[in-house]
């Protein structure tokens, strides 16, 4: 599936790091295990990185202001630490930039990424965007705080979505 | 919505608009789900965690509907509809569960989002009653009602269903997880056998403080939780427990789901280092964005219907009268009521146990029964027990017996609380697919065996608990007499634990021997409780003699007929 933001297909002017070839020009996302290396590159072209679900996202402190891009990878869509992961990265880690979901999440998963953090989705999957996009919309009501900081509605912890 | 308290239901949260309005997009959005799953859009491995999150399981026959029933708490209205539920859509009866939920056994996929949708209709639904999530909140089934409450649980028990409402992170956590609260100081909801359990209690200011037990559980390895945190303050509650369950998601076993639950995580770091990590995301949190108000909640205590709680001064008399002319009913006060905060009132329970039948079944006839009798003596309240019973919980004293004619009249009157006949099961082979044994047949078995009140009475305060296979759904180890069901070469055989509990004096049955065969295990257990009453000491019930003799002197009884 094309890259999606905000329920809507965008353009994604990443370049994934291709394994065993040097780092290309423009905004790449590299493995952990490449970080270095991008940091090392030349010049302040755009640098992002992918982790896996395993990563404690505190380890990327220091790192976090040369990153304009976190990947997160759902493994499989059973596994949720992507979510902590993301969270984390915006309440604790203050980052602003790009967090991008990567694996196999289910759309029906997509609300409960962007109210984590996540701000963009590059999935696997072959289901018609409007799927994506109808999981985006069809709930339009939360009961918790999340990132987003949404309007909050009524009595208890309730909060108007979109 | 009007803001007339009188008009909320009693005893628990009442929705409004917004409410309804998420309900019915979450029916919308199954249906959705449904139809792609229909259509081959997703995959079987894919639609299970989304029918899962909707109380759908697959079972040995068909389709299990488990309905969330949050922390217990049922309107006379709300059990009409289950009623219609059982008639419409299953076999004339459902299921309560040792979770306070309700199961229907014989559900047609097709089928589930009407019955979501019927069940929205009462304010209903069946959100994570399932699935690798927070499931339903359980609490006290005398909450506002006992007489040694301290603080009523079900405010804050409501502020956490609604907290873990499709959480966003906590969704796709390792293992089910499962939250109960308690406002007394007498442990009714197994605080200690929780993923997280609570214990209220008034603070300062008026506003409560809780203490935050970790980590216990039953299934395959039986742990019993540690105090993770005292005193918590009301206004932290809900950060706190997002820095647990955070700590949990992210550090979790995922490779194996025998080792997946926060017990083992708690076991494996040791409880130090898994409060300093507890404690390490909670000092990072902007508990500004995850604070507690005392506003917020009050505005759900608001929600919340109070009974008026008006009872003639003589009441007590009356009822004192009433058993004093009548054994039956007096036996019957005896065994199913519970002590309530007003002198004029009782909280009564109705065994859904009867001799010889299926525990926690219930047929929709019944199940009107209870409605319509919730609604002329209890304020329409009715709250299904985790012990798999309904109770009714104000119920005054001088009305007493008239309940108590119209139970018996219903099969609903047995006097078997607490007693050997009260026993827990899970459904066993009979339509689990888990399952290695059959534990309704030896519940009926042993249910008929003592179905004789003076008996039961005399042997005292028993939970026997079985489960049909090592997930101990029945809670074996928490019985003082634990049934397991175990498979030798296409056998089923029945293991004993003795010694468990889930009260205050909180225990893990100890293995008492080898496995029995089927047709021997109802007979051991009769020795093991004749044996009993010869060596029992005046006023002990049996979990005292059992602790004071320990197993051996009753492992003769189990394994050396006479």
């Amino acid at each position: 599936m094309p890259l999606l933001e905000n329920g809507r297909i965008t353009e994604d002017r990443w370049t994934e790091a291709v394994e065993g070839a040097p780092l290309p020009d423009g905004a790449v996302i590299v493995p952990l295990d490449r970080l270095e290396e991008g940091l090392a590159r030349a010049g302040q072209a755009p640098l992002g990185v992918a982790i896996g679900p395993d990563v404690d996202v505190r380890e990327l402190h220091h790192v976090l202001p040369r990153l304009e891009l976190v990947a997160v990878t759902f493994a499989t869509f059973r596994d949720g630490r992507a979510f902590t992961q993301a969270r984390a990265l915006r309440e604790h880690l203050s980052f602003t930039g790009e967090i991008r979901a990567i694996g196999k999440p289910l759309p029906d998963q997509y609300e409960f990424m962007l109210r984590c953090g996540i701000t963009t989705v590059k999935t696997e999957r072959a289901e018609d965007v409007s799927v994506w996009q109808q999981a985006h919309e069809i709930i339009s009501i939360a009961y918790q705080p999340s990132t987003l900081h949404e309007r909050r509605e009524g009595p208890g912890l309730r909060r108007f979505l979109g | 919505m009007s803001a007339n308290t009188a008009s909320l239901p009693v005893g628990r949260y009442a929705y409004d608009q917004v409410d309804r309005t998420f309900l019915s997009q979450r029916v919308a959005q199954f249906r959705e789900q449904v139809n792609r799953r229909i259509a081959g859009h997703l995959t079987e491995d894919e639609f299970k965690p989304l029918r899962l999150m909707n109380g759908l399981y697959l079972q040995l026959h068909a389709y299990m509907l488990r309905v969330a029933i949050p922390y217990g708490m049922l309107g006379a209205d709300q059990m009409r509809a289950l009623a219609q539920i059982a008639r419409t859509y299953d076999r004339d009866y459902g299921h309560f569960t040792t979770r306070q939920n309700m199961q229907f056994n014989w559900i047609r996929l097709e089928d589930t989002p009407d019955i979501l949708e019927r069940l929205a209709d009462v304010d209903m639904h069946a959100i994570q009653t399932s699935g690798n999530c927070i499931r339903n909140v359980t609490c006290d089934e005398f909450a506002g009602a006992a007489a040694d409450e301290l603080l009523d649980p079900r405010i804050h028990a409501e502020i956490l269903r609604q907290w873990s409402t499709l959480h966003p992170e906590f969704t796709f956590l390792p293992r089910k997880f499962k939250i109960a609260i308690s406002g007394s100081p007498h442990d009714r909801v197994a605080a200690r056998f929780h993923d997280i359990g609570l214990v209220a209690r008034p603070g300062p200011q008026g506003r409560p403080v809780f203490d935050v037990f970790v980590g216990g559980g039953l299934g395959r390895t039986p742990i019993i939780g540690v105090l993770l945190r005292d005193n918590l303050p009301e206004e932290d509650l809900v950060a706190y427990l997002e820095a647990i369950v955070r700590v949990y998601n992210a550090y979790g076993r995922r490779d194996n789901m025998y080792k997946a639950r926060i017990k083992i995580l708690v076991q494996a770091l040791g409880v130090e280092a898994f409060r300093e990590k507890v404690d390490a995301e909670f000092a990072l949190m902007n508990r500004a964005d995850y604070r507690l108000d005392p506003a917020i909640v009050d505005g759900i205590r608001a929600r919340f219907g109070i009974p008026a709680l008006e009872a003639p001064a003589d009441a007590a008399d009356r009822l004192a009268a009433d058993r004093k002319a009548d054994a039956a009913f007096d036996r019957w006060v005896r065994t199913n009521t519970h002590p309530h905060r007003h002198p004029g009132f009782t909280s009564v329970v109705i065994s859904i146990k009867p001799d010889g039948g299926i525990p926690g079944d219930v047929t929709a006839d019944q199940m009107d029964v209870i409605a319509d009798l919730a609604d002329g003596w209890s304020f329409g309240e009715i709250r299904v027990t985790h012990m798999q019973n309904v109770v009714l919980g104000h119920v005054r004293k001088d009305r007493l017996r008239e309940l108590w004619l119209k139970l018996v009249a219903a099969g609903l009157g047995t006097p078997n609380i607490g007693l050997v006949g009260d026993i827990i099961a899970c459904p066993g082979l009979d339509y689990c697919s888990l399952a290695n044994a059959r534990s309704i047949p030896i519940a009926q078995k042993l249910s008929a065996r003592f179905a004789n009140a003076e008996l039961q009475e005399r042997i005292g305060k028993l939970h026997i608990n079985i489960s049909g296979c090592i997930n101990a759904c029945g809670h074996h180890h928490a019985g003082h007499i634990g049934i397991l069901g175990v498979d030798k070469r296409g056998e089923e055989f029945f293991q004993l634990t003795l010694g468990g509990s889930a009260s205050n004096d909180v225990a893990i049955g100890q293995i008492i021997g080898p496995a029995l065969p089927e047709d021997e295990t109802v007979d051991a257990i009769a020795r093991l409780i004749d044996a009993y009453l010869v060596l029992r000491t005046e006023g002990e019930q049996f979990i005292d003699t059992y602790r004071r003799l320990g197993a051996a002197s009753f492992k003769d009884a189990v394994y050396a007929p006479a």
